[in-house]
């Protein structure tokens, strides 16, 4: 064998493996997914999603109070971290852009996007939890908007960035102090790019589940105040999953296909808005 | 001239509210600290350092030492990077460099919704689908071939060490995989042109080129999933086994810290159990912080991103 005939052969070696690892990649996601919904069809019905948890053996019941918590605790959570979040990434788009405190502050950001999210689960129920003496779903809601509020900043940062320079001065030149520039301008170039961006933060918090255990906790009941236990999707999902009850298998397998699909179709629905947007 | 300093006032309330929210989330990441490292205290003034190294875990004559969930987190975490680093930086290559350009968007697309995925559908899964079949399959083909090493010696049930790194590789897998793609796409054309067209192989120009321009950039990614290994919780809760003793076997049960503070934390009755788990949390989120640290500033020194 010739010495080029050894590197082109080497060359398809590692091409094919690598190929093969992105198939490989590729399948799993098909596998997990499959799974998940041949095993969670079944437990979709009507009344999963309208009636409250049944004991293990019966058949009924569904979890229709978890859908309602989990639904509400995102839900705050968001409205608690989007404005905070945009703000602080308003900051560090126009204000904060070369000192020093803005790479500080998106240092640490960066780092708390990845922090372990139990740990942030454990914070909230020293800071609420314990001090008040009792679960609630505000606390889960703060623990969640926690996660949220880095992921809210950064990519609100980036894409005020990406709003060109000229806009600004034009609005500046015309008179109209920064301020408004930002909210009758700036926020609305880049709005298309933040509401995507804040939806994938959404998504994300609404599969997690360790920030809730000691926060939200969980309930079987409807829910009649976000100041007690909530009863949540992800939680209920967990205690259903360990349980040693054949039918609770497979409600958690429903509670699977629903969070999967939910987070999947927003993923999927902002990722393709956003290469929609980088191909004009 | 009012007019004018109305204008200026509302401006210096716009700045001054936006640094505000934006300080806040460094007072936030100081406050997580702080408050753990209080609460943590009964427990820090009653073991000391011996925490850290003791291996003790008896909740009931109330003595807790760590290290049995600190070397589970680690196992766990090693077993996941062993597994994950290889294919993810594959699955990059494909993405980055050898892809037909119709085939990198929906597959990189499908690579982010692995990411995107619920860690406790990924734990779930192990659970049921994947544990069962490496107490069926894998183990005793491990067993059969490698049972001579301690690693693979003793019954497989499934759960254990193994298979919660397994799962954990599998939700590393998209994270680094998409940031190590991300590094590949930074190495400038021309370099690449320039080597090409010396007569280099596509993987000449990889191995020669792209992963030593992206060296730090890699490190930063692979960090990066390691940061996520050590925190996940619900991936891991399900398949460790919970099990409060350290094996040389992968396939004995174990324990970490994030399913440890996920199983026991709302049991816990006294004051030093509960300040023992939190010390706990305190380990794993600074060990977590020095390990992402160290990742974001690769990261940055390699993308132009992290050059602003």
């Amino acid at each position: 064998m010739t010495r080029l005939q050894r590197r082109k052969l080497i060359n398809h070696i590692i091409l094919g493996v690598s190929g093969l690892a992105a198939i490989a990649g590729l399948l799993m996601l098909v596998w997990i997914l499959s799974d998940v919904f041949i095993r969670g069809i079944g437990a979709i019905n009507w009344s999963f999603f309208t009636e409250l948890p049944a004991p293990p053996g019966m058949d009924e019941g569904g979890l229709a109070n978890a859908i309602v918590g989990t639904f509400l605790i995102t839900t705050v959570a968001a409205l608690l971290a989007v404005p905070l979040g945009v703000m602080a990434g308003t900051w560090l788009s126009e204000f904060g852009r070369d000192s020093r405190l803005g790479s500080v502050v998106r240092y640490f950001s960066d780092i708390l996007v990845s922090a372990p999210s139990i740990v942030i689960g454990v914070f909230v129920y020293l800071i609420i939890v314990k001090p008040l003496g009792h679960f609630s779903g505000w606390a889960g809601s703060v623990s969640l908007a926690i996660i949220m509020l880095p992921v809210v900043s950064r990519t609100s940062e980036e894409m005020l960035k990406l709003v060109p320079h000229e806009l600004r001065e034009a609005s500046l030149a015309l008179g109209s102090p920064y301020w408004r520039t930002m909210l009758q301008v700036i926020y609305r170039a880049a709005a298309s790019g933040m509401i995507t961006g804040i939806m994938l933060a959404i998504a994300r918090v609404a599969g997690e589940t360790a920030p809730l255990l000691f926060t939200a906790l969980n309930s079987p009941y409807w829910l009649e105040s976000m100041n007690e236990p909530v009863g949540n999707l992800t939680v209920t999902l967990f205690n259903y999953a360990m349980s040693p009850y054949d039918d609770w298998h497979t409600k958690a397998w429903g509670a699977a296909l629903l969070i999967t699909m939910a987070v999947l179709t927003v993923t999927l629905f902002t990722r393709l808005m956003l290469y929609q947007r980088s191909r004009h | 001239m009012k007019g004018f300093k109305s204008r200026a006032w509302g401006d210096s309330v716009f700045r001054g509210a936006t640094l505000a929210f934006a300080v806040a989330i460094l007072v936030l990441f100081a406050a997580v600290i702080i408050t753990l490292w209080l609460a943590a205290q009964p427990s820090i003034e009653r073991f000391g350092f011996s925490f850290l190294i003791s291996s003790v875990w008896n909740p009931v004559k109330d003595n807790f030492g760590a290290l049995v969930p600190i070397g589970g987190t680690l196992i766990s975490t090693l077993v996941a990077i062993i597994v994950a680093v290889p294919v993810s930086i594959g699955v990059a290559l494909f993405l980055a460099e050898l892809a037909p350009a119709w085939l990198r968007g929906p597959f990189g697309v499908a690579i982010e919704l692995l990411a995107a995925i619920p860690s406790i559908v990924y734990g779930m899964w192990g659970l049921f689908v994947l544990a069962p079949l490496m107490a069926d399959h894998v183990q005793p083909w491990l067993q059969h071939y490698l049972g001579f090493l301690p690693l693979f010696s003793g019954p497989g049930m499934g759960i254990g060490m193994l298979t919660a790194g397994l799962v954990l590789a599998l939700m590393i897998l998209p994270f680094i995989a998409a940031v190590t793609r991300d590094v590949f796409l930074m190495v400038p054309q021309n370099l690449k042109e320039a080597a090409y067209g010396l007569g280099c192989t596509t993987w000449e120009v990889v191995r020669d080129v792209m992963i030593p321009y992206g060296k730090k950039g890699i490190a930063g990614a692979v960090f990066l999933g390691l940061g996520r290994a050590l925190g996940e919780t619900m991936a891991i809760t399900f398949v460790i086994g919970n099990a409060y003793h350290l094996s040389w076997s992968l396939f004995a049960p174990g324990t970490s810290i994030a399913s440890t503070l996920a199983n026991q934390f709302t049991e816990a009755d006294s004051d030093v159990y509960l300040s023992s788990l939190i010390e706990l949390g305190l380990v794993l989120f600074v060990l977590t912080f020095i390990i992402l640290g160290l990742a974001q500033a690769w990261l940055r020194r390699s993308s132009p991103m992290g050059a602003q």
